[in-house]
């Protein structure tokens, strides 16, 4: 029996494993298709996918706009600068707007918390969440998990370690629930002043100190923001990279880096790590173009849906 | 429960005779069924069930298998009067407070201008003499512009006929600002009320800091902001002497605090809110902006800790902290919305839903804890007994509904308990001696003397 798909996908727990698998089965024959000179399959022809961009974005808003392409979707990117979000028009009104197109998905990154599920009170497309506030950011958990299985087969029994500002990453948030949900043990770590309380609920460790990062299989290292020091979070950025950074020293054999990027490199990676064979960085880029294709193709066209069969 | 710190229109006060409910005044000590005759709106008299005649012309309420309670008094309601009438009236604030029961209510001075000055006070007082359903009392601010940093022309305003003093919504951060106002008080009179928030430690937050704003990744606001403000500024009323009321109290940590002061004999009270009583962070996990407010919803054991409190006595009333706002503004991802929930219609029937039908509180307590708020601001409590001023509200405990589904009074409909099936409805609310609030369904007016209703359920 194939997992079910929600109709949205606004947090990882929308998944169950057999969904996530599903979504990454999909995505290996997607990368299958990459490979070819027409990266191009006709699944979407005639619909449209909207991105809607509350938060300036790199990779996230690419991979997005290349994953519908390369399904033959229409695609529309609207980002907040230049746009009528500039001239005070609530969300409510640009998602009611953008619905009157009839869109078949609406992908949503927002600053806020929730963006996502309010966007999804609003308009009958369905919903993928690009990233909300801090809280989640679930096809970045996908293609982590996807990158951390094509390198381990399993993410069964594998140790990882989130390493550095858990407090302000919604890339930690869906990663621990999406690593747990694999089968892995999920420790994080970083200074005090940004692990949240009660983070363990989870379903992860917690850590103060590098001390025992040895044990892990994986080291997924988070961005550290400028901002954080301004906030008084940590002192100084020197000492920052002085405790946690993750350079080649620290590293033991067999174990391999991600980063969700953009690095800051010299600040939570060293160069040379980022540099070195034992980081995933590109592979997670890569596969971020697969797994948002699997996404939009199973939520779009693959079936039952959730809601259908509720 | 006559005040001149309370204002409301000139009335002539009503004939009523409400027959056969079952009257529970835990002042008096009445718990039994009686016919309760009001006459130009004082109590003029209390019989066994059905004993009373009805004098013509005379509009009658059949009570029977209902309750009568002393009608409720809120020591915490937002009007948005003046200058946020998009959310609510003067009007509309105290036709909400009468539906659901009230027949007093005090107003908050965080309105725009701020109730910081005797001409803002004394446009709002002619105002409620106008317009108000129920009686209005208001707190003026401790602080101009509730800006914690120069007090308030407080005698000019408690002259006037400011019951007290506040900067709520906002914390007076200055320990010196506040040991100020404490000792002016002594000149002036009137109780300083509290809304007690560390901001160095509350920040940027949005709920409760805990496991679930842990999971959703948005800032917390911790207890702690809370309840060291409540230590600091009890110990600042303990030196001063002063008189101090702790609003919307939240957490475990400030039950403990207060208890404390108690223990050393500081004159400070508090109050709790409905939803603070009986929801918890929980309900935040769907951000939800309705269950957005401040202080936040807390864990259940901190619920369970304020509840104790308010069953003990530790917290001597209920205040709802009517806070309403316009759809479009809670319309909006739950950081960005505004702090708030309305209360006033539903603050009886969700305290009776979930606390007094579930066996965790008596319900003598509850109607107790509904105008205990009087007494703690120095207005007269209401009460049941002959020669009293009426100040009553009938409720039918076993009339189940939706909340909302009819609408709201409130110009907001911003209630956390929207939706939710209650029990407890409130049929008729007598404020200052006059028919402030009827259900439609109870019409009731016979000449003969024999009831007419319609629609009951």
């Amino acid at each position: 029996m194939s997992a079910l798909m929600p109709r949205h996908l606004v947090s990882i727990d929308d998944l169950d494993r057999d969904g996530i698998e599903r979504v990454l089965d999909r995505a290996e024959t997607f990368a299958e298709v990459s490979g070819r000179e027409i990266k191009k399959v006709p699944a979407l022809r005639g619909r449209t996918v909207v991105n809607l961009f509350y938060e300036s974005s790199t990779r996230t808003l690419s991979s997005f706009e290349l994953a519908a392409k390369r399904l033959s979707a229409d695609v529309v990117s609207v980002r907040s600068a230049g746009s009528s979000v500039d001239k005070g028009e609530s969300l409510k009104d640009t998602v009611r707007t953008l619905s009157a197109y009839d869109p078949a998905a609406i992908v949503i990154r927002s600053p806020h918390a929730g963006a996502a599920q309010l966007v999804a009170r609003w308009t009958d497309a369905a919903v993928v969440n690009a990233g909300d506030g801090k809280h989640e950011h679930p096809t970045q958990a996908l293609l982590d998990v996807f990158t951390l299985r094509r390198r381990f087969g399993s993410l069964d029994d594998l140790r990882i370690w989130i390493v550095g500002d858990v407090a302000h990453s919604r890339v930690a948030r869906s990663d621990i629930l999406a690593f747990a949900r694999m089968g892995a043990a999920v420790t994080v770590c970083g200074p005090p002043t940004l692990i949240p309380r009660g983070i363990e609920t989870l379903g992860c460790e917690s850590s103060a100190t590098l001390d025992g990062i040895e044990e892990a299989d994986v080291v997924y290292v988070l961005r550290m923001q400028q901002e954080r020091m301004t906030q008084a979070f940590v002192p100084s950025l020197r000492e920052y990279a002085d405790v946690y950074q993750i350079g080649p020293t620290r590293l033991s054999s067999g174990q391999v880096v991600m980063h969700p990027g953009p690095v800051n490199r010299g600040v939570e990676l060293a160069s040379a790590t980022i540099d070195s064979d034992r980081a995933l960085i590109s592979e997670q880029v890569k596969a971020g173009v697969w797994v948002r294709m699997a996404v939009l193709y199973e939520m779009l066209v693959g079936s039952p849906v959730l809601a259908a069969v509720a | 429960m006559r005040s001149d710190r309370l204002f409301a229109p000139e009335a002539d006060g009503a004939d009523l005779l409400i027959r056969g409910a079952h009257v529970l005044d835990p002042r008096t000590g009445i718990d039994e069924p009686l016919d309760v005759l009001v006459r130009a709106g004082e109590i003029a008299e209390l019989g066994p069930a059905h004993s009373l005649a009805a004098p013509e012309p005379l509009d009658v309420v059949d009570g029977s298998g209902r309750h009568l309670f002393p009608a409720f008094v809120d020591p915490h309601v937002h009007l948005r009067t003046p200058g946020q009438e998009h959310k609510e009236t003067l009007e509309t604030g105290t036709a909400a407070a009468a539906a659901g029961g009230y027949c007093a209510v005090v107003a908050m001075p965080n309105t725009d201008p701020v109730v910081d000055s005797v001409a803002v006070l004394g446009s709002l007082i002619e105002l409620a003499r106008r317009q108000a359903r129920v009686p209005v009392g208001f707190l003026a601010a401790i602080t101009r512009g509730l800006a914690g940093q120069e007090l308030t022309e407080m005698a000019q305003l408690r002259d006037l006929g400011a019951i007290g003093f506040t900067d709520d919504g906002r914390p007076v951060v200055s320990a010196g600002v506040l040991r100020r106002a404490l000792q002016y008080q002594r000149l002036c009179g009137g109780v300083v009320a509290l809304h007690e928030e560390d901001p160095t430690l509350s920040q940027d937050g949005v709920m409760h800091e805990g496991a679930v704003s842990a999971r959703l990744g948005v800032a917390g606001i911790p207890s702690l902001s809370e309840s060291t403000m409540v230590a600091r500024d009890g110990a600042l009323a303990l030196h001063e002497g002063a008189r101090v009321h702790f609003q919307h109290l939240s957490c475990i940590e400030s039950v403990r605090a207060l208890t404390s002061l108690r223990e050393q004999g500081a004159a400070v009270s508090g109050e709790a809110t409905p939803h603070h009583l009986t929801l918890t962070d929980e309900c935040v996990r769907t951000l939800d902006s309705r269950f957005k407010c401040n202080p936040p919803l807390r864990t259940d054991a901190d619920r369970r800790a304020v509840l104790e409190a308010l069953r003990s006595g530790v917290i001597e009333c209920v205040a709802t902290d009517h806070a309403p706002h316009a759809e479009h503004e809670k319309e909006v991802p739950f950081e960005q919305a505004p702090m708030g929930t309305t209360g006033l219609e539903t603050a009886f029937a969700a305290l009776y839903t979930d606390l007094v039908a579930t066996g965790d509180l008596e319900l003598s307590t509850l109607v107790e804890r509904m105008s205990a708020g009087a007494r703690l601001y120095g207005l007269a409590e209401p009460r049941i007994a002959v020669g009293e001023q009426a100040n009553v509200c009938l409720v039918d405990l076993e009339a189940g509904f939706e909340v909302g589904a009819e609408g709201y009074v409130s110009r907001s409909a911003n209630c956390a308990f929207h939706g939710r099936a209650l029990r407890g409805r409130v049929l008729l609310t007598v404020a200052a001696g006059s028919v402030a609030f009827r259900r439609p369904m109870l019409v009731g007016v016979g000449t003969d003397g024999r009831l007419e209703t319609a629609g009951r359920r």
